[in-house]
């Protein structure tokens, strides 16, 4: 490590900065996966030892900043068929990692509407009230019809079931114990250092700031300008700096980041005498609307994630996901399960569903790009933490041949040693089929699913629908989604009041389209509020400014839609003074939904009204 | 001080302050429902030490600050990524359990043969700081009871300040009853100072200092010792959840006394 002040100007402290061979952004599976690539062979002692160049003499300088304030917080559980993690773990004894257990079983269930409220199309009403006719043969009596057959493109059969959390601070302590590598969490990187096309490094968060980020006196620390011959980007789908390099650099010639959810989960401490497995797999569709798919994963121990999915196809402009998710979990299939259980974890994050399409430029000078963000994840098969766990495995071996080469960490290097073996891997074969697999859900869920299946069982040669258009253009009208159910009349005064009252649209419209109460019972139906701090135990630190921004209050205050106050999982943004909306730091989850969700585009460009920024806080819990 | 101080901090982890936590009975005797999987963080109250530890060795030219830990190493090594950023100290760590159930004359007894093993122990320099209370270990009797084992006579608690005179004489203010402080002056270390809160804020998280606290943080995590507390001696009678249920609301405009009142209502519950 070097360091070196530089000051900026005669007012402001000097900004320090510090020079180390490798900075990576985030600590998701990417990164856990170049890591623990890395830190092999940098703890080989049967190797020569790779030398640092920023701090000659030392061993390679390698640290990783990571966002929220510790390893495995903020993320979400998942369910995998674990190629990449068994072929860098082949011992991998899920018994060791809380939570993990070996996939058992694996259902589909089609749900039916046992509430009466949810929005469906002509066809799929005629198909429920036909298998609502045949109930006695179908064994329906939960509202709920198994699928008979699923491709097996879709199965985890061999697989895991983990809690993201805990499967990265295990992955963290194995590369934390080598002592060849850094992670730093609660260190939120501000953007990337980039001159002339090329990232030199990153810049670490302004700390000692007001919620403008103005410094507030002597606490005022500049964030660190850290220098690095490669900056390792795998900040997830939302992320500053990956979204500040596509800016910047433009993303490869029609490639755009277009189909996004939120995916929305409780952990829940199943009863005792539940009849559930641990490595139970139950895949939803139907409920609570159409266009929301759910899951629910079994741990050991009687533990369970349950959880769904808000598309950015879906219309509504009121998406509330934690509404959606309390009626999602008293469905008659899932509350059988679940009656008794009571809540142990709650968190939301955004997925980025372009898959390949979403791709941006996966290598530069002094820069990867890998994970999520680097349109790893395949949406045909919904799987997205082994192929980012991979990506990053694929640029560890890149690296280490390029220093071990002794050549420089250029895009063309790095073309030919990461994003080459990248290309010849399954993760690129795979995202390939997958690629146009979810353009039917531009038409409607039953053209969607027509659609996946057609292009899975084709090797992705067909498809049905289009690309979709930018996530602005699907956000409805609310007198367009409740066409038939409430009249735009009384939409307008539901409209009134809440703005009267500074409440949220979606409680009011959805009780009104006949959507029954929540009986809280303060174990698993709990207040969101409530989900927050005994589900999500949500803080941010002081000293730090807001990262959700409303660039144009004007926008906003013509905005009828408010889609952001809607979709966020937190309550951290709510109705504000003069329209615009008001946004709490202290509740946020760093979901990211927002940004994806606002429907108000500015100049008609690809941005849109709502910056979202580096942040620090967010949740405390590593259990999801 | 001609010298400096040699600091002794003795501080492990708790369960992150938000979490939920569930007394069970385990085959070890009573533990934490999901311990394991709790994230951790360094004892509050020992955070507090630790930062009023490096305020005064900035002062006092030549002093060293010592960070003694005595908790699971897997936990203490991801613990230390969050508190290494903040001050600069070395570590030594004991690998044995931070639980709430540990005797607290066991776990004295590890940390005082611990500090009497620090290499160029001066005791004429020796300030013992801990946490006035603790958030996991009994009520903080931990850190009186290394004193005792260290023959430190002049033992303070409740600090919330410390300020050395020209003459090397330590002035401490101590929290008594009424919201008042007691003001006592010691000439000279040795010394246990049980920190309250204290005056600073938390520092800000420095990279640099991060990366220059690893150096001495992952080798002495990797030589801890095991220090097996809690095997045996203690019985628990019973362990039982307090009667009133947490009820969580989120109020930016009650004014404190309200806030106290509903505490006390609370509380009273039980």
């Amino acid at each position: 490590m070097s360091s070196a002040s530089t000051p900026e100007s005669l007012e402001a402290p000097a900004r320090q900065s510090m020079a180390v061979d490798i900075a990576c952004v985030g600590f998701g599976p990417a990164t856990a996966g170049f890591l623990t690539t890395l830190s092999r062979r940098l703890a080989d002692a049967a190797k020569p030892p790779l030398e640092s160049a920023a701090s000659p003499g030392l061993p390679l300088q390698v640290v990783c900043y990571e966002r929220a304030d510790d390893l495995g917080f903020g993320v979400s559980g998942v369910v995998t068929r674990g190629r990449g993690l068994r072929a860098a773990f082949p011992d991998l004894d899920p018994s060791q990692i809380p939570m993990a257990a070996p996939v058992k079983d694996e259902k589909v269930l089609y749900l039916l509407d046992p509430v009466g409220a949810s929005r469906r199309s002509a066809a799929l009403r005629t198909g429920d009230a036909a298998i609502r006719a045949a109930r006695f043969a179908l064994k329906t009596d939960t509202h709920a019809v198994e699928l008979p057959w699923t491709p097996a493109f879709l199965h985890k059969q061999g697989g895991f079931i983990f809690s993201m959390g805990q499967l990265m601070q295990w992955m963290g302590a194995q590369v934390l114990a080598s002592g060849t590598v850094q992670i730093w969490p609660a260190t939120p990187v501000a953007q990337a250092l980039v001159e002339d096309g090329k990232v030199k490094g990153v810049r670490l968060l302004d700390q000692g700031v007001d919620r403008q980020g103005r410094p507030e006196g002597a606490s005022f620390m500049p964030g660190m300008d850290v220098l690095a011959a490669l900056t390792v980007v795998a900040d997830g789908p939302v992320g500053a700096v990956g979204r500040q390099l596509d800016q910047a650099l433009g993303m490869p010639e029609g490639n755009a980041r277009r189909d996004w959810a939120v995916g929305m989960k409780f952990v829940v401490d199943l009863p005792e005498d539940t009849p559930l497995e641990p490595g139970t797999v139950l895949h939803t569709f139907g409920f609570p609307e159409p266009e929301i798919f759910g899951f629910l994963y079994v741990h050991p121990d009687r533990v369970a994630s349950v959880g769904i999915f808000v598309p950015s196809w879906f219309e509504s402009p009121i998406r509330t996901s934690y509404r959606y998710l309390q009626h999602y979990v008293q469905h008659p299939a899932l509350w059988r399960y679940l009656k008794d259980a009571k809540l142990r974890s709650w968190g939301a994050k955004s997925i980025l569903e372009s898959g390949k399409r979403g791709e941006p430029l996966l290598a530069g000078d002094g820069f990867a790009r890998i994970g999520e963000g680097s349109g790893s994840t395949n949406v045909l098969t919904s799987s997205g933490v082994d192929e980012a766990f991979t990506t990053g495995v694929q640029l560890g071996e890149g690296v280490i041949e390029l220093l071990e080469a002794g050549k420089p960490l250029t895009r063309e290097n790095l073309e030919a040693a990461y994003v080459a073996r990248r290309r010849a891997s399954w993760v690129e074969a795979e995202g390939r089929v997958a690629e146009r697999a979810r353009d039917g859900f531009q038409r409607g869920v039953a053209t969607g699913l027509v659609g996946m299946a057609l292009s899975g069982l084709t090797g992705g040669r067909f498809a049905l629908g289009e690309e979709p258009p930018h996530p602005a253009e699907k956000v409805g009208t609310l007198e367009a989604f409740y066409a038939g159910k409430i009249a735009p009349e009384e939409i307008a005064a539901i409209k009134r009041d809440c703005e009267a009252k500074g409440l949220p649209l979606h409680d009011a419209l959805m009780d009104r389209a006949g959507w029954p109460a929540v009986p809280l019972d303060g174990k698993l139906l709990v207040s969101q509020q409530d989900a927050l701090l005994v589900g999500g135990k949500v803080q941010a630190p002081a000293g730090y400014a807001d990262h959700v921004v409303f660039v144009r209050p004007e926008l906003c205050q013509a905005c009828s839609r408010r889609v952001c106050v809607e979709i966020c999982s937190a309550e951290a943004i709510r109705p504000g003074d003069g329209g615009t909306p008001a946004f709490d730091r202290e509740k946020c989850v760093h979901c990211g939904a927002c940004l994806w969700s606002c429907p108000e585009r500015i100049d008609g460009t690809d941005q849109v009204n709502l910056s979202f920024r580096a942040g620090a806080g967010g949740l405390h819990s590593a259990e999801n | 001080m001609a010298n400096g101080f040699q600091i002794v901090v003795l501080g492990s982890i708790v369960p992150d302050p938000l979490q939920t936590l569930e007394p069970v009975a385990t085959p070890q005797g009573p533990g934490l429902k999901n311990e394991q999987m709790l994230p951790a963080v360094l004892d509050p109250w020992a955070a507090s030490a630790l930062y009023e530890a490096a305020a005064l060795a900035a002062k006092a030219p030549g002093s060293k600050v010592t960070l003694l830990s005595l908790g699971p190493k897997a936990k203490l090594q991801q613990t230390m990524m969050a508190v290494a950023q903040k001050v600069p100290f070395e570590l030594v760590a004991l690998d044995g359990p931070a639980g709430g159930f540990t005797d607290a004359r066991e776990v004295a007894a590890r940390l005082a043969a611990a500090v009497k093993a620090l290499p160029g122990l001066d005791r004429s320099r020796l300030l013992l700081f801990g946490g006035w209370e603790s958030a996991s270990r009994s009520a903080g009797v931990t850190l009186q009871l290394v004193g005792e084992q260290l023959e430190i006579h002049d033992q303070f608690q409740g600090v919330d300040e410390l300020t050395v005179g020209p003459d090397g004489a330590l002035r401490v203010l101590e929290r008594v009853e009424g919201g008042r402080h007691q003001v006592s002056v010691c000439p000279s270390p040795p010394a246990v100072l049980g920190w309250a809160t204290g005056n600073l804020p938390e520092p800000k998280n420095n990279p640099q200092v991060g990366m220059a606290n690893m150096r001495t943080v992952m080798p002495a995590l990797q030589k801890a010792a095991a220090a097996p507390v809690g095997v045996g001696g203690v019985e628990f009678a019973s362990v039982a959840v307090p009667k009133a249920q947490r009820e969580t609301r989120v109020v930016k405009d009650m004014s404190p006394d309200e806030v106290a009142r509903e505490l006390v209502e609370w509380i009273k519950q039980d």
